[in-house]
């Protein structure tokens, strides 16, 4: 089976966001970048079903040229080839983004490549949009799942699984189809070293798609107003045991 | 018209959607419109008598048998067609899994822009919306446009109102012109059996670990203080990539969002990603060697010290008061 999937650069945060002064980036200077957490694991879901059934499997991002290192990175895992839909570093908005995918998968199928699956993250860490993936399937007359926390392919059908507030609902749908991951569903493995020598020699496909106003656009970035609080602090290493019962006493917990 | 898209439970609107109803009553006071409500599903009609509380003028069923299992494109295309019809400015749903599912979908069937967790919206040719990115420790300021502005409302972000003189609803069921793509997907539920474990979401105190609880083996002292107070044990995304954990009990952005009396975070440096998941909890009580990690500012309380040893003697003392044993009173 041919498998697509759609993954995104995000800056590593950590303690704390910094804003750029004019408000329209996070401050990146001192971060790492990274995968957006769902797609690590649909990059990692995809690896699976290749290495199970056979076939080829493609990542693909629209980004900044930087992003060819989180390309490389899904490489690393086992991902066999990668597509990078440059852009220039503006913001793309979610119908933009999902416009220009079809228009990516489109030229695919045209150099005759199909897929018979296309997957993402439920939602990107960064922007969050929840909806390029159903976008995509729209544009494509494709079913699709979102958010599935379990996956297995048979007969050329999916069963997928996606958590409830109540337990699981399942749902069996066919192939062609896109699905969208949620972290959960697998644990993605390291990269090997030799993973990464390979996917670093690999070829990267460009294609420069023309920057479009899909109707929901950024003014600027705020921090949520935190409400002032102090901290207090109980005792140190062994000297707190009578502290923290006190305080669950207090709470009414103990 | 300002239409919201009400869930609902056999007719009962879930808690998300009576926060839909507020903010969609204040848009259309604000727009000088009226408000009106769609439901999906067996019983959406019975919704009318809680409507009436929330200014809702018309409530719009969907009347069809096969919509008794949830189907997100047929119910995406049921509030497209609606829409079509009666011609709204606005459609906002929850951003619930479901209701973000469903206006994703009927964004992409109207070939418009949707802003999905909101937080705040103020109309105009364009609305102006703040919605949140990075799980809401980051909020975006942005422009929508579209000849129907499609909006979801982040969770909790203003309170329920219902109003205490009560409206007129007019019930009118619509029967949707589905065809059969709007039902390659449907979810038909799995219920659990119950394990008798106290689950993370419910759990009064939960006691979480991150990388500085050294090992899987080391969350003994963990799990032995979460049963000795009637909690859950949670954990960081770090250590469910870690393999200690399983990433049921993982709580964060990309895990649970929970909203405990106490959370109790074991050796977890705060990381925006984790504090998105227990900034809900009542209390929160940082165990850590670091005085300066991010988490040690965000907590009420805070131990400065070694997982392991803070939770031996924490764990000791607690079996030494439910032995019976008073207190020992602070040196």
């Amino acid at each position: 089976m041919n498998i697509l999937v759609g993954i995104k650069r995000v800056p590593a945060t950590a303690g704390q966001i910094t804003l750029t002064p004019d408000g329209q980036e996070i401050d990146t200077r001192y971060l790492g970048f990274t995968v957006s957490p769902h797609e690590e694991c649909a990059v990692e879901e995809a690896v699976r079903l290749t290495e199970k059934h056979g076939g080829s499997s493609t990542v693909l991002t629209l980004g900044p040229e930087a992003a060819i290192d989180q390309l490389r990175d899904a490489m690393a895992l086992g991902i066999e080839r990668a597509l990078l839909l440059e852009t220039d570093g503006r913001e793309w908005d979610p119908v933009a983004t999902s416009s220009a995918i079809v228009e990516a998968i489109e030229a695919e199928r045209n150099a005759g490549r199909t897929y018979d699956l296309v997957m993402f993250g439920n939602e990107s860490a960064d922007s969050a949009g929840y909806q390029v993936g159903v976008r995509v399937a729209d544009a494509l007359d494709l079913p699709c799942v979102t958010g599935i926390k379990a996956l297995e392919i048979n007969d050329g059908r999916a069963m997928v699984r996606r958590q409830t507030e109540s337990g699981w609902e399942v749902a069996d749908v066919p192939l062609p189809a896109v699905l969208t991951v949620k972290e959960g569903i697998n644990l993605p493995r390291y990269p090997s070293l030799p993973g990464r020598l390979k996917a670093k020699k690999k070829d990267i496909e460009r294609i420069k798609p023309e920057w479009r106003d899909g109707g929901l656009q950024k003014v600027r970035l705020k921090l949520p107003v935190q409400a002032g609080h102090t901290v207090e602090i109980l005792g140190q290493d062994g000297d707190a045991g009578t502290q923290v019962v006190e305080l669950l006493q207090r709470l009414r917990l103990l | 018209m300002v239409l919201a898209f009400i869930e609902h439970v056999a007719g009962s609107p879930t808690k998300l959607s009576l926060e839909v109803l507020t903010m969609a009553g204040r848009l259309a006071r604000a727009m000088g419109q009226p408000l009106e409500a769609v439901a999906i599903g067996p019983k959406g009609a019975a919704a009318a008598g809680i409507l009436s509380s929330y200014g809702v003028s018309a409530l719009h069923f969907a009347d069809d048998p096969r919509l008794v299992e949830y189907a997100p494109t047929a119910w995406a295309h049921a509030i497209a067609e609606l829409a079509d019809q009666a011609n709204p400015a606005v459609v906002i749903g929850t951003a619930s899994d479901r209701g973000g599912e469903v206006m994703a979908h009927v964004a992409a069937r109207m070939t418009l822009p949707m802003a999905a967790n909101c937080t705040d919206i103020v109309p105009g040719d364009a609305f102006t919306v703040t919605r949140q990115r990075w799980g809401g420790s980051l909020l975006e300021e942005a422009q929508l446009k579209g000849r129907v502005k499609l909006l979801t409302l982040a969770p909790h972000a203003l309170a329920p109102e219902a109003s205490p003189s009560r409206t007129k609803v007019v019930t009118r069921a619509f029967t949707p012109g589905f065809d059969d793509g709007d039902f390659r997907v449907r979810f038909v539920p799995q219920v659990e059996a119950d394990t008798g474990k106290i689950s993370l979401a419910q759990a009064r105190v939960v006691v979480s670990g991150g990388r500085g609880v050294g090992s899987a083996e080391g969350f003994a002292s963990l799990e032995e203080l979460a049963s000795l107070l009637g909690g859950a044990v949670g954990c960081s995304r770090a250590v469910t990539s870690l393999g200690w954990r399983p990433h049921s009990d993982q709580v964060g952005q990309t895990g649970t969002r929970i909203a405990p009396d106490l959370y109790i975070a074991c050796g977890i440096s705060g990381a925006i990603q984790h504090m998105v998941g227990c900034r809900a909890a009542r209390h929160i009580l940082a165990i850590n060697t670091d005085p300066a990690a991010p988490i040690v500012d965000q907590a009420d309380y805070a131990v400065i010290g070694d997982v392991q040893m803070v939770l031996k003697t924490v764990n000791a003392e607690i079996r030494r008061v439910k032995a019976g044993a008073p207190s020992r009173t602070p040196a």
